[in-house]
């Protein structure tokens, strides 16, 4: 469990990121929470010759209101989502889902953009940023652009993110009152989700039920067909090509799927 | 008043929560000053042909003064587990064949730390994949051997007869099922560590993380061809062992070795990685219950078929199946008990003693038999067990196991856990859900169980010294690592000598100071160690008094101890001379040491009774309550009882519910992390409700029966038969554990389909 040795840098400023990221290339990797970066460089399944660590950017660490959105800074740590109060109040399933990552060591480390970067379709924050319509702010030497969640993952572990790329803000729909829910399915309180539901104003997106974080696009249709949540549930797992492993077969995960889609449903329904 | 039963706080915890513990890796110790760092490349692959081992490259890298392999090491290779195939060695390092992931192929020596895992990313060894065998069954067949010259990949039989076919003939009923226990990790959060320097006297001290520091020694000086006194054993803070810290792990052998081969200190500290693959594992039998009785319920006729994994190399899980035999009939009087056990060995981590080792594997066969016959006559689970325990008047009671049960109340240990969860109100709480489609059922297992504690080693030392300023150093040689002995000892002397127990101090673990121990495992330590401490106790107020008699003009049968001022009094006379303990040992060494032989092993039993939701749209099995009666005689300090009851019975839920080893068909294991391997955390327990029972053992004076296992041996039957007593209105009988929510779900699913 000792990763192969490597350079360290903490620039001062986002802007010195992005400028080393540029320069070092294919050599660097960025660090923010260092949560899922370093337990793979431990088991020496990454070894990067440079880790570019941005977890002290405080210029990234924030939660505020930006006209119809609420614009959330790629290094805000798990634990800020939990008790922020501008989220309480404007997006309330990212608090609900920040909360089921982990223990409360890894929510105290874990960045939400360190968490979409990785790419991992088994985590938690993904699926509730495609649920809630978001989009990811990147930026480069090369300026700055926006893409839409919807479009960000690509495969596991691979995002549309290109290499000089910085997330920096990531920005989600102010949803209010709308209905949502999350239902995270574990074996053990801290574990990965084997399978995860968020809901939110009638849009739903899956956790673990394929490379990539999924919407359940079917359940969305029949809900806005005016289906009853029973119905529009069943059709959850419809399209999904779901993972096996010692903790479930696709099979199993598929009855997850509806069975957690339908109680997010009803729970939403019924806030 | 007596400070016995108390509940007096750990005198052990102020350490570990300021300064905190101090392992093996942590050791400062100037002996192991310029130290060599010890990493083992390992391989990869589950059971292969090494046709080449090129170590070049890795001499070459910074840091390194020395990469071997088996062919540098002029040692035989051990038999780990004395009694098997001879053929079954397991080399240092291998050579020839690999035989799991995780075997040691070569040795990395760098001076840094950090420098050992570089070095050993190259050294490159040429492997020719040979077929895994994983499944015991398979393995049984020959098909494929691990050892070509032990011809036969078994490693043990039990009972060589040939089964009675007219064994059940008489039994109205009979029932049989193929059924698993599973294999699990102890996964202590302190991995294994070891650190050698050898002194100009010709001796190494050997500092390592262990249960048992004298077995230790033995096994390193048998292996490394030296006299036993050759050897200094030290162990420091011992986080966590659950058996599978018991003797030398064959790497402390070969750190000793590379220490005397280099002349230079050696260290070594596994990562949690290598610890998922390197380290023992338990249980893992496979097994055939056939129970046979009477439509009244009464069970006439028992049978156990073992087939039990001993991993690539024997060790102690070779012998395990003997305490499975032993305690087969559990509980119950059963008039015919048959058993036997056939133990292989497989391309898997070897497996040895883990929480009750071989002890929760009987109890978990006969208590899933006896819910499959209340189940087959229709009767009530608790009531079946409490028709066929033995009786309190048969004891002692000497078993068709060949077991002689001291002590017990089988039947009333039933009733107080019924009594306690109000198992009626259960029921009809379980009926309610069921009739009105509740998604979420309750299901309700009861569990009865007997098992044995300080088998096998029954004799345990203690030295007391008192010192002039009052306070005493005891001397033990059992090893705690967790359990509190250094409170529970302690306690054990003030009672007597009436010194405070703060001023008391408790050492173990050093071969020089306490040359014979028989460590800490079994459950053993306070019936045999605390009752040695107790006796030392008596023997040092018999020196004091025959030491006072002259002091005191008295003669020594009118001298008694005075416990409020830990002193020795002239009987009846207040206001007479006295004479403190301290002010003896002032005058002359007031120190005794002596040796306590109960000479046989002690019964504790109980019964659990488990609670479980289940979840039927999703599988998943939430323990609601759990009540644990466990009875092991009187109560020394309740605090560490609990936590010992606590542990276990968190130990026990988690086979039950969520543990499991698992490895691919190619031996590869699924399980090596702690993100895969199931181990609970508190979120995933109820609170426990322990319910009193004291029930004394005549072995010894204090009546005092081991407590260390016990939790885990009741609770993981009250909970497994949970689950399914949930589901048997879909009539599902029986599910392996783990009962993951997959499992349980597919349980359902096919029910369901096989009642459409
Ligand atoms: C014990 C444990 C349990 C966990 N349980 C869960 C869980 O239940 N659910 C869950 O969802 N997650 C879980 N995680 C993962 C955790 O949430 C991580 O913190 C998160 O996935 C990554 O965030 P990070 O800030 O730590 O990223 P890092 O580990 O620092 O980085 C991860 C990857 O993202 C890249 N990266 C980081 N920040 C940026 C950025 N701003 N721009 C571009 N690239 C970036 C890095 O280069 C790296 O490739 C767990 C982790 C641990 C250790």
């Amino acid at each position: 469990m000792i990763p192969v040795g490597f350079d360290y840098a903490r620039p001062d400023s986002l802007d010195a990121a992005v400028a080393l990221l540029a320069e070092r290339g294919d050599e660097a990797t960025i660090m923010a929470g260092g949560h899922s970066l370093l337990p793979v460089m431990k088991l020496r399944l990454a070894a990067p010759e440079l880790i570019v660590d941005i977890g002290r950017l405080r210029e990234l660490n924030y939660v505020k209101v930006d006209g119809d959105e609420v614009a959330i800074g790629a290094g805000t740590r798990h634990h800020d989502l939990e008790v922020s109060d501008v989220l309480a109040a404007e997006v309330p399933l990212l608090p609900a889902v920040a909360r089921t990552v982990g223990d409360p060591q890894v929510r105290h480390r874990g960045t939400i953009g360190g968490s979409l970067a990785h790419g991992d379709p088994a985590s938690d924050l993904p699926a509730a940023v495609l649920a809630l319509d978001g989009t990811i702010v990147l930026r480069s030497p090369r300026g700055q652009r926006s893409v839409p969640a919807t479009e960000f993952w690509t495969g596991v572990f691979t995002t549309a993110k290109e290499p000089d790329e910085l997330i920096v803000e990531i920005r989600v729909p102010r949803t209010g009152s709308a209905g949502w829910a999350y239902e995270k399915f574990t074996r053990r309180a801290n574990d990965w989700a084997i399978v995860a539901v968020a809901v939110v104003d009638g849009r739903v997106g899956l956790v673990n039920m394929g490379s990539t974080p999924l919407r359940a696009s079917a359940t969305e249709a029949a809900l806005a067909e005016g289906k009853s949540i029973a119905e529009a549930a069943a059709l959850a797992a419809e399209g999904t090509e779901p993972p096996t492993d010692t903790a479930g077969t696709p099979e199993y995960r598929k009855n997850l799927a509806r069975v957690l889609t339908r109680r997010a449903l009803e729970t939403a329904a019924g806030r | 008043m007596s400070i016995m039963g108390t509940r007096v706080v750990r005198v052990e915890d102020p350490v570990f929560l300021t300064r905190g513990a101090t392992y093996t890796d942590d050791l400062t110790d100037e002996r192991l000053t310029g130290a060599l760092h010890l990493t083992l490349v390992r391989s990869p692959i589950a059971h292969a042909t090494i046709t080449s081992i090129d170590v070049s490259a890795a001499r070459e890298a910074p840091g390194v003064v020395a990469v071997l392999t088996g062919e540098d090491i002029d040692l035989p290779a051990p038999l780990l587990f004395p009694g098997a195939n001879k053929a079954m060695v397991r080399p240092w390092l291998a050579t020839e064949r690999v035989r799991f992931v995780g075997e040691p192929v070569a040795a990395v020596l760098t001076e840094g730390r950090y420098q050992g895992p570089d070095a050993a990313e190259l050294v490159e060894v040429d492997y020719e994949p040979l077929p895994a065998v994983v499944d015991v069954h398979a393995s049984a067949t020959d098909e494929v051997l691990l050892f070509p010259d032990a011809g036969t990949n078994t490693a043990a039989v039990y009972n060589k007869e040939d089964p009675d076919p007219d064994f059940f003939a008489d039994c109205e009923v009979v029932v049989t099922r193929d059924i698993v226990n599973q294999r699990v990790a102890a996964a202590s959060l302190e991995t294994r560590a070891a650190s050698a320097v050898w002194g100009d006297d010709g001796r190494c001290t050997l500092f390592c993380s262990n249960q048992n520091a004298q077995g230790a020694r033995d096994e390193v000086a048998g292996w490394l061809g030296v006299d036993a006194s050759q050897i200094h054993v030290v162990l420091p803070d011992v986080g966590g062992g659950f058996g599978a810290k018991i003797g030398a792990d064959p790497e402390f052998g070969l750190v000793a070795w590379l220490a005397r081969h280099t002349g230079r200190p050696v260290r070594w500290s596994e990562s949690r990685s290598e610890n998922m693959t390197g380290m023992v594992q338990g249980r893992d039998q496979r097994q055939t219950i056939t129970i046979g009785g009477s439509r009244d319920g009464r069970v006439k006729a028992y049978r156990l078929d073992v087939v039990a994994d001993a991993g690539a190399y024997p060790r102690l899980g070779v012998f395990l199946p003997v305490f499975t035999r032993m305690m087969a009939p559990g509980t119950y009087d059963i008039e015919k008990v048959d058993s036997r056990a056939r133990v292989v060995v497989t391309n898997t981590t070897s497996t040895a003693a883990y929480r009750g080792a071989g002890r929760p594997e009987a109890t978990a066969a006969i208590e899933r038999a006896m819910d499959l016959f209340a189940a087959e006559i229709g009767m009530d689970p608790a009531e079946v067990r409490k028709i066929n325990v033995v009786p309190p008047e048969k004891f002692p009671f000497t078993t068709k196991g060949g077991a002689e049960y001291d002590s017990g109340e089988y039947a009333k240990a039933i009733d107080l856990a019924l009594e306690a969860s109000d198992y009626a109100g259960l029921r009809a709480e379980q009926k309610a859900r069921r009739e009105r489609g509740d998604a979420k059922l309750l299901g309700i297992g009861v569990s009865s169980y007997v098992e044995i504690t300080g088998g096998g080693a029954f004799a345990e030392n203690a030295s007391i010294e008192v010192h002039p300023d009052g306070s005493a150093l005891i001397w033990t040689g059992t090893s705690p690592h967790g359990q509190g002995h250094a409170t529970a000892w302690a306690m054990l002397a003030s009672d007597q000598l009436g010194i405070p127990v703060e001023k008391i101090t408790v050492r173990h673990g050093d071969t020089d100071q306490v040359p014979e121990g028989g460590g800490t495992m079994g459950s053993r330590s306070l019936q045999t160690g605390g009752v040695a401490v107790h006796k030392a106790s008596l023997e040092l107020i018999d020196l004091a008094k025959q030491r006072a008699a002259d002091i005191l003009e008295a003669s020594v049968e009118d001298l008694e101890v005075d416990t409020a001022n830990a002193a020795i009094v002239v009987r009846g006379a207040p206001g007479s001379p006295t004479v403190t303990f301290a002010q003896l040992a002032e005058r002359e060494e007031l120190k005794v040491k002596t040796v306590w032989d109960g000479k046989k092993p002690t019964f504790p039993f109980g019964s659990h009774v488990a609670v479980v939701e289940v979840d039927t749209e999703t599988g998943k099995v939430t323990v609601e309550r759990i009540w644990a009666v466990d009875d092991a005689g009187p109560v020394l300090n309740p605090l560490l009882c609990e936590g010992q009851r606590h542990g276990g019975i968190a130990q026990g839920i988690a086979q039950a519910l969520l543990e499991e080893v698992v490895y691919d068909p190619d031996g590869q294991p699924l399980t090596a992390t702690f993100a895969d391997y199931g181990f609970p955390s508190a979120a995933e327990l109820p609170s426990f409700d322990l319910v009193p029972m004291e029930t004394p053992t005549p072995i010894n004076p204090l009546g005092f029966k081991g407590i260390g296992e016990a939790g885990t041996i009741g609770s993981t039957p009250a909970v497994q038969s949970a689950v399914i007593d949930a589901l048997a209105h879909l009539g599902i009988r029986h599910i392996d554990m783990p009962t993951t929510p997959l499992r349980v779900w597919e349980a359902i699913q096919n029910a369901v389909k096989e009642d459409g």
